[in-house]
């Protein structure tokens, strides 16, 4: 492979380094009317009167809505495909406030200021509810966040509103409870994740105005531009056709961008005002207002027989989905469904439990989904287990986990919000992995712990990890290639870049089976008039079901330009060759350049142009080992990651450095969401972590020595051999960092953030 | 009221409002280089050079720019093209929303610091956050091009 597994520089690298116009925001009509939001100050409470006189009558405000300003047609802003596995619990606005930030009312005015001050003019009168901010006691409690009666799921999620239950599910292999009484040894433990948020630079951003043909042409920094113009079309009655979604560079998402958040708003002021305006969250509105990720509660039990063999496994979770049941289900059952086929050799598995609704900002789509919480979980169990055993981490996992040429039955039987699909590992280095983990940490010298004087230890600790590629039969995402004069091509693709250079990878992609070089392959992609569909950047769908599209699609165009090669040279096809150039046959040949200039100038004219689909059969699994190197101080708690080693299965990786950049970011994620990282909220119901220095990212002087390495592998149903990357290197570092600290100190952290209060008081009680 | 800047070597005079801040001044007037991504002085993707120095441009009032040069990443071009051949070689640019920032703080390093330590130099660009990249392939980069000669 010439370009494909090659370094290759991203498409947009300079131009974004250079400044050039490039995100939402840069894209809005200069004299646009500026939205701001009134958010509710009350964690629950009806809305008994809004008096909105005064802000209407405020000279430069153009707009004001309200609740009684839309019909009552319930939807969910998840941003999935149709129909959704979330509820439709939402609707544009209320007259009930479900948490502090919930949307009350719209302004649109021509500046800044003057939208700010007509907010402070808008009179609300609330009355009070009691909230839900527990979430483990929300379940039938006597405040019901969802009673109106327009709500529903759209097929069964196991929705419950009147007793606070968005969605809930359960699963059985074989018989636990008889599994467990037969095993050796049982541990049972429960683990608690926090919310953590999204925190991408750019923050949530839209602005509209109408084109020449009266159409409604949207930018929005989204990950999913043909879900937001469907979404935007069944809310708010707008015929599909009328609207135009485009989303232009996207300044990360992580999930955060996956659901529908200021749209909504911008595009009912828009149909009303038939002006240019633009909604921009302030920083402190990213945090509050669009959605983190699903807190959990985790209730383990493992059972093993005395040489290690691992049993049986039973995971009991609760949820919060926050206000709204956005990506409820889904995440739930990610939360077993990408982590207990782990280990398949199991004789019985058990998964289930509830996803609850609290007056707390809502939950969502967040890297990981579901699978970093129940990885905190079951591989944090897994160490407790070989504790119990006396048996060392790594041979147990090694006895015990997936390999190639294996299954898990539950593949078959959970899916995201539906059935599975049943599928073998075609492609699991896993062993491999886990060796070379250990050799990048030097486990061999350093486990369990390296103590340092009487106040610093050093300990490792590791995790196994896996993922997905897509959504089996429901992720679909289609290419076009055509080929223009002069001998290059526009490849059009409905794959959503949005930072992972999906767009780069994809072009790449197309020139290895088109034999050129990226340079010929001018990319285009999310602008819903002009790209195929493609359900979006989510699910770690892009590089595998957009890959595969891609490359159908340039196989299509290759047998196009042979097609046409044989009757520009009079020869059969047998008797061309193709080097990405030139077509040579005996004694002739036409370069690529001048038969593409003979099809539109002078000879049996006609367009090339192809386009294909492609949808996944099976979700292959990325697998990854990480491998964490941890300085505990006895004295303080604090927790330092000196190394993280991770070993990648994600087949062949595209772009090794994009790749790289995949694995890293999502690994500095998860470290931060493992240490410190935590959306704190006071027992009112207040958010306290609004901004940066409340809620604190890792920074540059955070991270240690980021060790990342790929395995050598083949997934024969991808792309050039290629699995998704973009989720699975955030998943391992909760529980290998707290399996550290454990080996480090012999402090088990079961509820994250490790914070270093945490460690110090669990040392203090021992 | 009116103030006057050095902006990107040409004089140029801005009508500012009271309270009026250095970003929305820069972006009203079309340099769309220059983002916010916060309104606390803490992500650093506003960055602009005020006479030289880095600066978070969300938190400077116009009028304080009155008189003195500022930069954007407009106007170091050609040293921010060669940091972003640096960042495509590494891997390092992702979402690229930080990377115009990233060019001033690391241009004004190269000029107060051009031997800058690797400690050094995270402490210097702290307080310029990134979210997608791990920081890991950024400061290899950034060592590559501190390393390449003028």
């Amino acid at each position: 492979m010439k370009i494909v597994h090659q370094k290759w520089p991203s498409l947009d690298g300079k131009g974004l380094m250079l400044g050039r116009q490039a995100y939402t925001d840069d894209f809005a009509e200069k004299d646009s009317l500026i939205l701001k939001v009134l958010r509710s100050p009350h964690p629950f409470a009806r809305i008994r009167a809004i008096d909105v006189k005064a802000a209407k009558a405020l000279p430069g405000v153009e707009c004001v809505l309200t609740h009684e300003d839309f019909p009552r047609i319930p939807f969910t802003r998840a941003g999935q495909g149709y129909p959704e596995p979330s509820p439709h619990d939402k609707f544009v606005l209320d007259s009930v406030v479900r948490y502090i930030g919930d949307e009350v009312a719209v302004v649109a005015a021509i500046d800044e200021a003057t939208a700010k001050h007509a907010l402070d003019l808008i009179k609300v009168d609330y009355e009070l509810l009691e909230p839900v901010l527990d979430f483990e006691t929300a379940k039938d409690h006597l405040s019901v966040l969802h009673p109106e009666p327009e709500i529903h799921e759209m097929f069964p999620i196991g929705f419950d509103p009147k007793k606070n239950v968005a969605a809930s599910y359960h699963m059985e292999i074989g018989d636990v409870e008889a599994t467990l009484k037969a095993c050796d040894v049982v541990i049972e433990k429960t683990f608690y994740t926090q919310a953590q948020s999204h925190s991408m630079m750019e923050p949530h951003s839209c602005n509209a105005r109408f084109d020449v043909y009266d159409r409604l042409v949207i930018y929005s920094s989204t990950q999913t531009p043909v879900h937001v113009r469907r979404i935007l079309s069944q809310a708010l009655q707008i015929p599909i056709s009328r609207i135009r979604v485009i989303k232009p560079r996207v300044g990360g998402g992580f999930g955060g961008k996956q659901a529908i958040h200021g749209e909504m708003l911008l595009a009912a002021v828009a149909m009303r005002t038939k002006k240019p305006c633009k909604l921009v969250y302030t920083r402190k509105e990213v945090f509050e207002s669009s959605y983190s990720r699903h807190p959990m509660r985790m209730a383990m039990r493992l059972g093993a027989m005395k040489d290690g063999t691992l049993k049986a496994i039973d995971c009991q979770v609760l949820s919060d989905t926050g206000a709204y049941g956005e990506h409820a289900l889904t995440v739930f059952m990610v939360t077993g469904s990408k982590v207990l086929p782990l280990y398949n050799k199991v004789e019985s598995v058990r998964f289930g439990g509830d996803v609850v609704y609290t007056n707390h900002t809502p939950s969502g789509a967040f890297r990981g989904y579901g699978a970093i919480q129940g990885n905190f979980a079951l591989e944090s169990a897994v160490d407790i287990l070989c504790e119990a055993l006396q048996m060392d981490p790594v041979a147990f996992r090694m006895k015990n986990m997936m390999r190639e040429g294996e299954t898990s039955p539950i593949f078959a039987i959970m899916g995201e919000g539906t059935e599975g699909t049943a599928m073998m590992m075609n492609s699991c280095k896993l062993p491999y992995c886990v060796e070379r983990g250990m050799e990048l940490i030097d486990w061999k010298n350093k486990y369990p712990r390296v103590p340092l004087g009487a106040e610093k230890v050093r300990g490792v600790g590791m995790a196994i990890a896996m993922q997905g590629s897509g959504i089996p039969l429901i992720d679909m995402a289609s290419a076009t290639l055509k080929l223009n004069d002069g001998g290059f091509y526009n490849l059009t693709v409905g794959a959503t870049d949005i930072g992972q250079k999906s767009d780069t990878i994809l072009g790449q992609i197309a020139a290895e089976e088109l034999q050129t070089t990226p340079d010929k392959i001018v990319v285009t992609s999310s602008d819903t008039d002009l790209t195929p569909f493609d359900t979006g950047a989510y699910a770690s769908s892009t590089t595998y079901v957009s890959g595969n599209a891609v490359l159908k699609a340039a196989k299509a165009m290759k047998r196009a330009l042979f097609r046409e090669a044989s009757a520009a040279l009079d020869l059969p096809e047998d008797q061309l060759r193709f080097d990405g150039v030139c077509f040579r046959g005996p004694g002739k040949e036409i370069t690529l350049e001048a038969l593409s200039n003979r099809l539109y100038y002078n000879a049996d004219q006609k367009q090339i142009s192809v386009t294909e689909s492609y949808v996944g059969h099976q979700s292959p699994p990325p697998f990854m080992a990480g491998f964490a190197e941890v300085e505990v101080d006895r004295k303080t708690g604090e927790t330092r990651v000196l190394k993280y080693a991770t070993v990648t299965d994600c087949g062949t990786t595209i772009n090794p450095v994009t790749a790289r950049g995949q694995i890293e970011g999502a690994v500095i994620q998860g470290i931060g969401m493992a240490l410190y990282e935590d959306v704190l909220v006071s027992p009112t119901g207040k958010l306290l972590t609004g901004d940066f220095l409340s809620y604190r990212i890792p920074t540059r002087l955070d991270v240690g020595e980021l060790l990342t390495e790929f395995a050598e592998s083949y997934e024969e149903t991808g792309p050039f051999g290629a699995k998704s990357v973009a989720e699975i290197g955030i998943d391992t570092p909760p529980a290998a960092i707290a399996n550290a600290i454990a080996n480090a100190v012999g402090v088990r952290i079961t509820d994250l953030p490790a914070s270093p209060e945490k460690i110090w008081k669990a040392l203090k009680e021992r | 009221m009116k103030i006057t800047m050095i902006l990107n070597g040409n004089p140029k005079t801005f009508d500012v409002a009271c309270g009026e801040m250095l970003l929305d001044t820069l972006r009203n007037h079309g340099l769309l280089s220059v983002r916010r991504g916060c309104e606390s002085t803490s992500c650093g993707i506003c960055t602009v050079l005020l006479d030289g120095k880095p600066v978070p441009s969300c938190s400077v009032l116009s009028v304080r720019a009155d008189g003195r040069t500022v930069t954007t990443v407009e106007g170091i071009r050609e040293e921010a093209e060669k940091l972003s051949r640096h960042f495509g070689e590494e891997g390092a640019d992702q979402c690229g929303f930080c990377n115009p920032s990233l060019a001033l703080a690391v241009y004004a390093l190269k000029q107060t610091n051009p031997k800058a330590t690797p400690q050094e130099i995270e402490t210097w660009l702290v307080g310029n956050l990134c979210r997608c990249s791990g920081y890991q392939s950024q400061h290899a980069a950034i060592q590559a091009y501190l390393k390449e000669k003028s």
